[in-house]
């Protein structure tokens, strides 16, 4: 009788193994509500062990149709909408919008006002980064850092309150100006708590930066190479840290920004702490500019003079018949821009943030397309995640800074 | 009668003991409160206070949580086993609860010609009882994991076994060489040893005798009590809250109140090993005699009453405190591990000098340098 001898094979994979031990990956559900998952999205994720063979990542649990409601409303009523994009730097977002209608108009705001933009977009961006660099240490159990950073943060939302009224929903900007100037002696004050973020942001960097086992998980974690972070369409700091040097501020100067000097910092190897590093050093980098906007910040109106743009003075409507008919105009037509189409890119928190408006030469935008960079920056998520440990997914997505007011729209 | 009035002590003991152990871990869980607090600069727990004083937290976590708690829904998951689901929070708690039992937390009382021993249980094997009823503990939180039906549970305790399992191993051998110096597993015996000086001026503790024995027992307490750094079974960013998530109410309270009496344990543990006890360096108080050498007044002396015990107990307390306090610190000023980071630590950093530790310090023992 002849025994049934079975191969001897040497390249086992280990799918195979795992049929043959009966072992199945497992599926998990992280999110949309789970505490990694800042914002509402959820990644499944097909786990072997502690290690990710497959993850999916699902936007879209914060869509509010953004975009349709901005063809139903006036050019002036998507601003507020703007708000809500990314609700941790909203100015950047009222900039962006007012900026690209500005340039359907063809007009330029005054030298104040595009300092002052600057100076608040700055503002926002430390606020960005400041949330993403505290919560995903938080992520990573160090809790205190988070707490840092936010009290950091809350020095700036004050400041913020002070010269919008509101923390969030500020609504700041306008079509060809600002809502309102400055409030007395705002730039001492500024000046005083950027010491104190400063000095919040070294205590921070001294938890965390050289600490070793922060070091070790978020080194060589979810490695984004250059031309592959430029084939996902990767932008800000995903796309700095991996060594690309590109921002919207060097590339496509806008509202000034080619007046002030500062470094675009970029990462050497493209993996969590390159991406760390880069917005860390951006903070600094913020404030360098704040302080030069200050020392250069012109007099002046904030507003442009044009009574198709904006209301005339309320003593000119009361003294005059051609500010009476403009205010007139105004209020029952709104701003009316030419007809055409334009792309405005600003540099947001989390990247670059464009919008596309289409006019037809009505009073409310034909559409208001925004390129959200968080957005297009899940694209990558679920291939970054793939091969990682369930650990991982926290720095990978921390650093992500997914935002889902901006995502989902 | 003789009878009846050594039941009596042990009775006595043991609700002074087991009392003290609760105490003490709610003690710690107002220090953890209010040093989290202290460090994050804000106000920390300042609700359930009579008259603005919280008593260092008597009020808010001896009384205020268990109410809360006792008050919230028991949440059990369907299709589970009601009666399993309750074992888990009570394995995890009762052998860090009967763990302090061989605690020897003074030196002798003498009451009536009858010498009590302050000390629940004298076993000759303290210390090796002490790591048995550790290794139970995790028997409550794999059951618990596995009992809640839940994905990210089943993880939690997943990682708790492997971690508690690994970590056992580097805790075991690198006490080894300090056992060789003192030559006795039981802990009043090793307390006893480390009275006098070392090298003439150090204090004879466990510390000086063998540090690096004290650091690595030190690190594998802290990842044996599942604190940050070594979070890792309920790493609330990634596991929601691990083998907890689907535990609520006055179980979920039993599981925290076995984890901060894991500190208070192992806190309690350091000190007899590595921090001389109820020993106070380079005073004997053994031999302070009842009116302090004149200092105090007459009557102490005519009632001959006993510093010793008194002295002793508080040392050992404040050492323990302290020693809670530092885990505090440690673990709202360190981020957590990744699961391959810690396995690696204990089994390529800390076991391999665990072994060369316990040689060298046999070697020591064997050429009489201590």
């Amino acid at each position: 009788m002849e025994i049934e001898r079975t191969e001897v094979r040497n390249d086992w994979q280990p799918s195979e193994v795992g049929d043959a031990l009966h072992s199945k990956t497992m599926v998990i559900n992280m999110g949309p509500s789970h505490p990694c998952t800042h914002g509402t999205v959820r990644l499944v994720v097909e786990v072997d062990g502690e290690r990710i063979e497959r993850c999916d990542v699902d936007v879209g649990y914060l869509h509010r149709g953004f975009e349709k409601q901005c063809e139903n409303v006036n050019y002036w009523q998507v601003i507020p909408y703007t708000d809500r994009l990314n609700y941790v730097s909203p100015i950047i977002n009222n900039v962006g919008y007012c900026l690209a209608v500005e340039k359907l108009f063809g007009v330029e705001v005054p030298e104040r006002t595009k300092a002052i933009r600057v100076l608040l977009s700055e503002l926002s961006r430390i606020t960005d980064h400041l949330t993403c660099l505290g919560a995903g240490a938080m992520e990573l159990g160090a809790f205190t850092v988070m707490l840092y950073f936010m009290q950091a943060r809350e020095y700036l939302y004050h400041l913020v309150e002070e010269v919008t009224g509101a923390r969030l929903t500020i609504s700041y900007v306008r079509i060809g100006g600002l809502a309102r100037d400055l409030p007395i002696g705002f730039t001492d004050r500024l000046l005083k708590r950027l010491e104190d973020v400063k000095r919040l942001m070294d205590y921070g960097d001294r938890l965390l930066s050289k600490n070793r086992i922060f070091v070790d998980r978020m080194c060589d974690v979810g490695i984004i190479a250059p031309d592959e972070a430029i084939a996902y369409g990767l932008t800000g700091p995903l796309l700095r840290g991996s060594g690309v040097s590109y921002d919207v501020r060097k590339a496509f100067p806008y509202s000034g920004y080619e007046n002030y000097t500062f470094e675009v910092p970029v990462g050497t190897k493209g993996d969590n702490y390159d991406r760390f590093l880069c917005r860390f050093n951006e903070i600094g980098q913020s404030m360098s500019i704040i302080e030069q906007v200050i020392k250069t910040l012109p007099d002046g109106p904030i507003n442009v003079r044009d009574p198709k743009i904006i209301m005339p003075p309320k003593d000119e409507v009361y003294d005059s018949i051609e500010g009476m008919i403009a205010q007139f105009e105004i209020v029952f037509r709104g701003v009316v821009p030419p007809k055409g189409e334009v792309y405005f890119p600003v540099e947001g928190g989390t990247g670059e943030l464009g919008f596309h408006v289409v006019s037809d030469g009505t009073g409310t935008p034909y559409k208001v397309r925004v390129r959200a960079p968080s957005f297009i920056s899940m694209g990558i998520l679920g291939p970054l995640i793939e091969g990682h440990t369930i650990a991982d997914v926290v720095p990978i997505f921390g650093m992500h800074n997914m935002i889902g007011g901006e995502c989902d729209r | 009668m003789e009878f009846l009035a050594d039941i009596g002590i042990v009775i006595l003991k043991a609700a002074l003991v087991l009392g003290a152990l609760l105490h003490m871990a709610a003690l710690t869980i107002w220090i953890e409160r209010k040093a989290a607090a202290l460090i994050q600069d804000r106000q920390g727990a300042n609700r359930a206070a009579i008259l603005g004083f919280d008593l260092a937290g008597v009020i808010n976590t001896l009384i205020a949580d268990p109410v809360k708690a006792l008050f919230k829904e028991d949440f059990v998951p369907r299709g589970t086993s009601q009666f399993m689901h309750s074992m888990g929070p009570f394995l995890a708690v009762l052998p860090v609860l009967v763990s302090f039992a061989v605690v020897p937390f003074g030196p002798d009382l003498e009451i009536g010609g009858r010498t009590i021993a302050l000390q629940l249980a004298q076993l000759n094997v303290g210390i090796l009882y002490v790591f048995a009823m550790g290794s139970l503990a995790v028997y409550g939180v794999v059951l618990a994991g596995w009992v809640s039906r839940n994905k990210f549970s089943l993880f939690g305790g997943l990682r708790a076994s492997a971690q508690m399992i690994s970590y056992e191993i580097t805790m075991g051998v690198s006490i080894v060489g300090v056992l060789a110096i003192y030559s006795s597993l039981d802990l009043a015996e090793i307390v006893k040893y480390q009275s006098g000086t070392f090298l003439g001026f150090l204090p004879n503790w466990g510390i000086f005798l063998n540090p690096l024995g004290f650091v690595l027992f030190f690190i594998s307490m802290m990842a044996e009590t599942k604190r940050a750094p070594f979070d890792l079974p309920e790493s609330e960013s990634e596991l929601v809250a691990g083998y907890l998530t689907e535990y609520s109410g006055m179980k979920f309270m039993l599981f925290w109140l076995g984890e901060f009496a894991e500190i208070a344990v192992a806190s309690a543990i350091i000190t007899l090993l590595f921090l001389g006890g109820w020993q106070l360096p380079y005073i004997d108080i053994t031999k302070i005699s009842s009116d302090w050498g004149g200092i105090l007044p007459g009557f102490f002396k005519e009632w001959n009453f006993q510093w010793a015990p008194l002295i002793g107990t508080a040392v050992f307390g404040a050492k323990t405190v302290f020693l809670c306090v530092v885990q505090v610190v440690l673990r709202w000023t360190l981020p957590r591990f990744r699961y391959d980071q810690l396995m690696n630590l204990c089994w390529k950093i800390m076991l391999p000098f665990a072994l060369l530790n316990l040689v060298a310090t046999v070697v020591l023992v064997l050429m009489g340098f201590y």
